[in-house]
């Protein structure tokens, strides 16, 4: 027996049934999606058959009618604008807050920062759904937060605000889930910074700002990126916090994909959205993976 | 030297503020004896009470125990095999496979497989869950063994070899335990990925086969009663326990993440 008949023999026994099972149940369903999208819907939602049969014979009974309607409603185009836009604003506000935890974190001794970092990972390991209950509880017209900030702008001359079901809760909701995700990779790039840097930067007479602004930031780029990424793609997708957040005026792409597969069936269309959606999330994670290399160079 | 100036102190403390306050008023109410969400009134255990009898809630929590146990286990041999593969050999497909189900938008997942359940006939209920789940926790768990494959001594496996162990030997005796804590690891990733998953399970669900996430979904989109505090306390309490084990288990795998 040659040895290459066995390095091939074991390379299939081992991958083999991974690869075969995410060949089934991943890319399996994605082609028959992707298929959907240039289908007919069917009569009681679903879809209608693949072929059709007259006189001439079989044929595949496929369209683009699904995309045109797509580009030719400004409604989901203004729909995906606006999903990109909040996904961008809880990218800004998960970066802002996460900054100084992840320098301060970073610039902790040595022995305090993996309990540092577990303090940020362990709200995270709560179900989702509960976290963004909680803010339901905050946020509600009967809270007793909402209650005092309302008597404080009545104080002030200002109208009682109404917080939940609104973008702002979206927006606040998808920040408190997503934070980890832009803590840790920045995390941990700023633990590897040589603070030699800084004290060279001190002695040539850069103040704190400067140092800021000329070393530290510029070396953290690429887990600026990182975590940019990480937030971002969930976030532009997100379907359960503007559904349980955001009342009529909150909705995103992903709820309207939601209603084409589960309310109205049609499942052209919602493949339509999805094969969008997907699109340019990753064609929007390709650009940071590009630039986080570029910056690293 | 440490440069931590009084801001960043401030700066820090309130994005932990952040991170705790919302988690802590679900804990506050569960204990509130008020029907409303409101005012502090006194102290209860009536709401964990009425939890214990309501039969939906129990049903749910234990589908939810079933699938993860299935969706980890499957997941934890499928990922740890498809974590050496990629760290073994040079493969061009099984890459793209393992990181897609991460990378992409988790909707389109759930759609996907809403479409394929039923073109394939499949019928929607807890098979079509787990199914669904071990697809998406195989790459956590490769990456995870991956990563520790990576940090191994490649020489100890060759040492084995050369003693005359069979390739199947020198990995269940030699690789197999040195990677053991990222398998563990992984298998706690996929355990806690499952229990928690809403999207990709909302999709795949049928009737009858509800899950604590979409219990919990369910009872958040009708009314908001104080039972979904209590529910979400013992939630967060029996992570923490996982986690407590996870970290004695096998240390340091919490900080892989």
């Amino acid at each position: 027996m040659r040895p290459g008949w066995h390095m091939r023999a074991y390379k299939w026994l081992i991958g083999g049934p991974p690869l075969l099972y995410l060949l089934v149940f991943f890319a399996a369903p994605v082609l028959i999606m992707v298929v959907a999208s240039f289908r007919f819907p069917g009569e009681f939602g679903g879809l209608s058959p693949l072929v059709y049969e007259d006189e001439t014979g079989r044929h595949l009974d496929l369209t683009l009618e699904n995309y045109q309607r797509f580009f030719a409603d400004l409604l989901y185009l203004s729909l995906f604008f606006k999903s990109l836009l909040y996904a961008a604003i809880t990218v800004l506000a998960c970066l802002l807050l996460s900054y100084p935890l992840a320098l301060l974190i970073s610039r902790s001794p040595k022995k305090y920062r993996d309990v540092m970092v577990l303090l940020v990972i362990l709200p995270f390991w709560s179900n989702f759904l509960i976290r963004i209950y909680a803010w339901i509880l905050i946020l509600g017209p009967q809270s007793v937060f909402v209650g005092a900030l309302n008597g404080v702008l009545a104080w002030f001359g200002a109208g009682p605000v109404t917080l939940l079901y609104t973008p702002f809760a979206v927006v606040l909701g998808m920040v408190y889930v997503h934070l980890p995700f832009m803590v840790l990779p920045l995390y941990a790039n700023l633990e590897k910074h040589d603070p030699a840097l800084l004290d060279a930067a001190q002695d040539l007479g850069a103040n704190a700002w400067e140092r800021f602004w000329r070393v530290t930031f510029p070396l953290s780029l690429p887990g600026v990126y990182a975590g940019a990424a990480l937030v971002f793609i969930p976030a532009f997708g997100m379907f359960a916090i503007p559904d349980l957040l955001g009342g009529t005026e909150g909705i995103m792409i992903g709820n309207v994909i939601k209603q084409q597969f589960l309310d109205s069936r049609d499942w052209p269309f919602g493949s339509v959205l999805s094969m969008v959606l997907t699109v340019m999330a990753v064609l929007l994670a390709a650009l940071a993976a590009l630039y986080a290399r570029r910056s690293r160079q | 030297m440490m440069r931590r100036s009084p801001w960043l102190w401030v700066a820090g403390f309130f994005a932990y503020a952040f991170l705790y306050a919302p988690l802590v008023v679900v804990i506050a109410y569960s204990f509130n004896d008020s029907r409303l969400n409101a005012e502090w009134v006194g102290f209860t255990l009536d709401w964990y009470r009425k939890l214990f009898r309501n039969e939906e809630m129990l049903l749910a929590a234990r589908n939810s125990l079933l699938i993860a146990l299935v969706a980890s286990a499957v997941s934890t041999v499928l990922g740890t095999m498809a974590g050496f593969a990629l760290y073994r050999y040079r493969t061009r497909l099984l890459p793209v496979l393992v990181l897609a189900p991460i990378a992409i938008p988790e909707i389109l997942m759930g759609v996907s497989l809403l479409l394929f359940f039923v073109l394939v006939g499949i019928a929607l209920g807890l098979v079509s869950i787990m199914l669904s789940h071990i697809a998406f926790c195989i790459g956590f768990v490769a990456i995870v063994v991956r990563a520790r494959l990576e940090g191994l001594d490649e020489s100890l496996t060759e040492a084995a070899r050369d003693l005359g162990a069979t390739p199947w030997q020198a990995f269940r005796l030699v690789t197999l335990p040195l990677i053991m804590p990222g398998v563990v690891a992984g298998a706690l990733m996929a355990f806690t990925l499952s229990i928690d998953d809403f999207v990709i399970t909302f999709f795949t669900s049928g009737v009858g086969a509800t899950t604590l996430p979409l219990q919990i979904y369910t009872m958040v989109k009708i009314s908001v009663t104080p039972e979904v505090n209590a529910v979400s306390t013992l939630l967060m309490v029996l992570t923490l326990a996982l986690i407590l084990i996870a970290s004695r288990l096998s240390p340091g795998s919490l900080r892989g993440r």
